[in-house]
């Protein structure tokens, strides 16, 4: 058994860590961004599953998805997965997450914001590209978008170009790719935060917590899911 | 007119995204306008305030469809359009034919389903109202004429974008107090100004103005009972006077006015609703101003006469424009966070001023208010409504 596990196991690339920075939100609120750890798979895979039942601007497919790729992850079904988190006292309030194609090019999974209105997707997303290029260092990353908020988000606010001859690993669509050069070009504009966290912000955010299901709906969705 | 004319009843729907579709919204707020005022079988006349459902929803003759939905047939109705103050000129024409004696009770319910396409389609279709040859053409959008206008009025007065970011602050806050609200979500100067987050947080739009200088984009109906004092009396609530209306346009595209940032149409119609109502803007107690974007509640606020011009967004810094200050503007939240659904905006002003004078606003309730005011804001100024409501007994 272990031997077939072994076969099953994809390799894994030990890749660098994405240090956590800190993001002052509209709000005022603070809300910190750190690698998630495999441990903490289950505690999002909840918040995930919640979000499987709301159908508006296409939170179902976008969860169903991140939830099958962190159970992947955590189940080592996927091969040098990461994700970050964004927290806001502990609390959950937005997740993304990728994976190295090679250690030339990254593919962008998912990014769920769980709290809407406050840019924390588009937060979440940056400090995503920022790992990809900045901290693995990676020349290209592969991107596609499952609603039209995405497709705004990235591709015409990072000036994406078309990827023609590749099929995104999300349903075989065309990708499109954030070269460094866009990276750079966008970042002054579109990538934020502090480093380093204060040791008290890092002590809140030590422990990842989520809202009970209904909340969590009623938070993304209001009163339409 | 003729006769006095009450607001016996007022109602609305949750502004944001709605579930249902443009009829479902002009049902929901009818509904409750009429179940708030206990009169339905009386309704002699129905006015339907809505701006693009022929572009956004395809839809046309939402009077007869209005009536249909209610079984409130043969009951007169209409549609009126007037660009963003659709809702305003409903009003303004139920009033009138309730004050002509005419009719005893009118219904007036706005509403608008926008979010039923795009962002880009929404404000496309906003930009319709524009100058077609002048303006449209050549892209011209609501958020670059105010972008524009923004731009001379603050170097003329000296306001910086922390003032305009005050509004959005204040508006913001209030909109925390009203579940009626679309954005419920208080917001802080750092956070959308000061610190290098804000780049993200609050990108521009058109410049000067940041996402936080603009409303969003809304779903929303709003109603209205209007009725004789006979009528009003019989309801036992509060009774809520329309004391005075003005109305006025201005050119259609901005450039030909003298000076663009005179916002004649305001001026004109705020001291046509004062002087029929008697009173003068410093005896308003709150007021409800079109801030479609956060200078426009600036500019309002002095052009309709409450401050002296140059000084409202001193005004707003001292806070006497806050909920608990000296005159609070947009209790509501305004169309900045309680949203604007084009058509029904002009509505909703109203039914926030008559709640706010009835003492039924909750936690966002403006102590011992009796004189209210709204101005809706048609167009860039080109057509403007603006109203007193009193608060008698």
């Amino acid at each position: 058994m272990a031997q077939l596990e072994e076969v099953l196991r994809p390799q894994v690339w030990e890749f660098p860590p994405y240090p956590a920075k800190s993001i002052m939100l509209a709000s005022g609120e603070t809300m910190v961004v750190r690698q998630a750890k495999r441990e903490e798979v289950p505690v999002m895979l909840k918040a995930a599953a919640a979000l499987t039942h709301v159908e508006r601007d296409f939170y179902d497919i976008v969860a169903a998805r991140a939830y099958a790729e962190l159970l992947g992850w955590l189940r080592y079904r996927v091969r040098d997965e990461y994700c970050l988190v964004g927290l806001i006292d502990g609390l959950l309030v937005g997740l993304v997450n990728g994976r190295s194609l090679s250690k030339k090019v990254g593919v962008s999974y998912h990014t769920i914001a769980m709290r809407r209105g406050l840019r924390i997707g588009a937060h979440l997303f940056a400090s995503k590209m920022e790992y990809h290029v900045e901290y693995l260092g990676q020349q290209e990353v592969y991107i596609v978008a499952e609603s039209p908020i995405g497709f705004r988000r990235w591709m015409i606010e990072y000036g994406l170009e078309k990827r023609p001859q590749v099929h995104h690993e999300l349903g075989g669509v065309m990708s499109w790719s954030l070269t460094r050069d866009l990276y750079f070009a966008a970042k002054d504009r579109l990538v934020v935060g502090e480093r380093p966290v204060s040791d008290e912000l890092l002590e809140k955010s030590a422990t990842i917590t989520v809202l009970e299901e209904d909340a969590l709906i009623q938070q993304v969705a209001g009163k339409l899911k | 007119m003729l006769r006095d004319v009450y607001i016996a009843g007022c109602g609305m729907t949750g502004f944001g995204r709605a579930a249902g579709d443009l009829l479902d919204i002009l049902e929901e707020a009818a509904l409750a306008a009429t179940e708030d005022a206990g009169i339905f079988s009386e309704i002699e006349s129905v006015f339907v305030a809505n701006m693009g459902a022929g572009i956004l929803n395809h839809m046309s003759g939402l009077g007869s469809a209005l009536v249909d939905r209610l079984c409130l047939y043969p009951t007169p109705a209409e549609l009126v359009e007037n660009g963003p103050a659709s809702g305003g000129s409903a009003a303004k024409i139920g009033a009138y034919a309730v004050g002509s004696g005419a009719v005893d009770v009118a219904l007036v319910v706005g509403g608008e389903k926008m979010r039923a396409v795009t962002g880009w389609e929404a404000t496309d279709f906003v930009a319709t109202l524009s100058h077609p040859q002048a303006e449209y053409i050549y892209g011209v959008t609501l958020p670059a004429l105010a972008g524009m206008f923004a731009r001379l009025y603050m170097e003329k007065y000296g306001i910086t974008p922390e003032h305009l970011a005050r509004v959005a602050l204040k508006n913001h806050e209030n909109g925390t107090k009203n579940p009626y609200a679309h954005i419920q979500q208080a917001v802080s100067l750092d956070g959308i100004l000061n610190r290098p987050e804000a780049v993200v947080n609050n990108p521009w739009v058109a410049e000067p103005l940041r996402m936080f200088d603009c409303c969003p984009v809304s779903d929303g109906g709003a109603g209205l009972v209007l009725c004789s004092k006979e009528m009003a009396e019989k309801t036992g609530k509060p009774l809520v006077k329309i004391s005075g209306i003005g109305q006025a346009t201005d050119t259609h595209a901005v450039h030909e006015r003298e000076d663009p940032i005179e916002l004649k149409a305001v001026q004109l119609a705020a001291k046509k609703a004062f002087e029929e109502a008697g009173i003068k803007p410093s005896d308003v107690d709150v007021a409800e101003l079109h801030d479609a974007f956060t200078i426009l509640e600036i500019a309002e606020s002095e052009q309709v006469g409450f401050f002296e011009r140059g000084t409202g967004h001193i005004a707003l810094e001292k806070g006497e424009t806050s909920l608990g200050g000296k005159l609070p503007i947009n209790p509501s939240g305004g169309l900045k966070a309680r949203g604007h659904p084009v058509g029904a905006t002009g509505v909703a002003q109203l039914v926030e001023i008559a709640w706010q004078l009835r003492g039924d606003a909750g936690e966002r309730q403006v102590k011992n208010a009796r004189t209210g005011f709204t101005c809706n804001f048609g167009g860039f100024g080109n057509n403007v409504l603006c109203f007193v409501l009193e608060r008698e007994n």
